[in-house]
């Protein structure tokens, strides 16, 4: 578990000095991630203890936003003040945003599997 | 309070130990619930522990500066296990492969309607412009959207909030959605999820199952990645033409 969350911190380390050395408006986690997968996708594998641990962290990421989303507490006037535009938008643009998603993911899957069925 | 507790009170309250603990207890204790009534998508443990938590410090009188000096270790493994995120999209990988394109398009829809309809919506009914520019990210993992809406001039903390509660939103209704309009493919199911609610979907994706979670894991990262470049373009040819 040590050596595997040390891979993971080492990775978003340097996905950090990437970010910044490069001036990228990526965050360093994000770039972390995408080394990461291209490492995997060179070594053709994934040791054990990295399965595992990164299994039970994300079993509970659920938990690692608790934090910010206390931060509420701090924004509760603003919210008061405009409950109605925030509370719609975010509703119909989550419903929508799903919606949309998965129609066009669906669609496309469906004609490039007509396209390459024989 | 007799003296003593108000000391030891006062004590605990300056270091980070019970900020940290409270959350660990207050969320399991969430978690506790959800599983004991199935997983049922309406009662989402971050949206049960955010508010136990309020009202704590609430009741408690306690700053939520305060709170985060021992929730930030919490915090702290977003970084972490966003990175972790490669693992089981590289489990998934030969699926991927094969739905390139339809990824690809569902994802450029997908954002693009998440960006529109939220800042639109919230125009139609008069927000201020500082909320606006702070919804706009709302569907983007909280690090990135935070990023994004510091350099645009938001305020990165109520996007935080903001992103924080689309992701209860979108875990807690995307089964409707998705069962309304039957699909029934995993790897859409998820993926959908993950562009509309970033890791809180993902979150709920993975209790489904390990594929839905490691697409929905994938689209956390791709509508991060899709965002952060496309984002700073978007706002400067609005801002031209608004």
């Amino acid at each position: 578990m040590l050596g595997a969350l040390t891979i993971l911190l080492v990775f978003q380390l340097l996905g950090e000095v990437i970010a910044h050395g490069l001036e990228l408006p990526i965050p360093g986690p994000v770039i972390g991630f995408a080394l990461l997968f291209l490492t995997l996708l060179a070594c053709g594998g994934i040791a054990e203890d990295l399965r595992t641990t990164a299994t039970s962290l994300l079993q509970h990421l659920s938990l690692l936003f608790v934090p910010a989303g206390v931060g509420v507490m701090v924004h509760l006037p603003r919210l008061r003040d405009e409950w109605l535009p925030i509370s719609v938008a975010l509703l119909v643009s989550t419903v929508l945003t799903i919606a949309c998603t998965a129609l066009t993911m669906r669609w496309l899957i469906r004609v490039f599997s007509k396209n390459t069925a024989p | 309070m007799t003296p003593k507790l108000a000391d030891i009170w006062v004590y605990l309250s300056a270091t980070p130990l019970l900020g940290l603990t409270v959350t660990l207890l207050v969320y399991q204790g969430a978690f506790w619930i959800y599983r004991r009534a199935n997983f049922h998508p309406l009662l989402n443990p971050v949206a049960l522990s955010v508010a136990a938590l309020v009202l704590i410090l609430t009741l408690t009188a306690t700053p939520y500066a305060t709170y985060f000096d021992g929730a930030q270790f919490v915090h702290f493994l977003l970084g972490p296990a966003t990175v972790a995120l490669a693992i089981p999209l590289y489990a998934q990988f030969d699926k991927l492969k094969r739905a390139f394109v339809p990824l690809l398009g569902a994802l450029l829809i997908g954002s693009a309607t998440a960006i529109s309809t939220a800042v639109g919506i919230a125009w139609l009914l008069g927000a201020s412009k500082i909320t606006l520019i702070s919804i706009s990210p709302k569907s983007v993992t909280a690090p990135i959207a935070m990023g994004i809406v510091e350099k645009i001039g938001g305020l990165p903390s109520l996007t935080a909030v903001l992103v924080v509660s689309t992701g209860i939103l979108g875990a807690a209704l995307a089964k409707y959605v998705l069962d309304f309009l039957r699909i029934t493919d995993h790897s859409v199911r998820g993926f959908s999820v993950g562009v509309a609610a970033h890791g809180i979907g993902t979150a709920r994706a993975f209790q489904v199952s390990e594929e839905a979670g490691a697409f929905a894991g994938l689209a956390m990262g791709l509508n991060g990645l899709a965002t952060a470049l496309l984002f700073p373009l978007l706002f400067w040819l609005v801002s031209r033409f608004a």
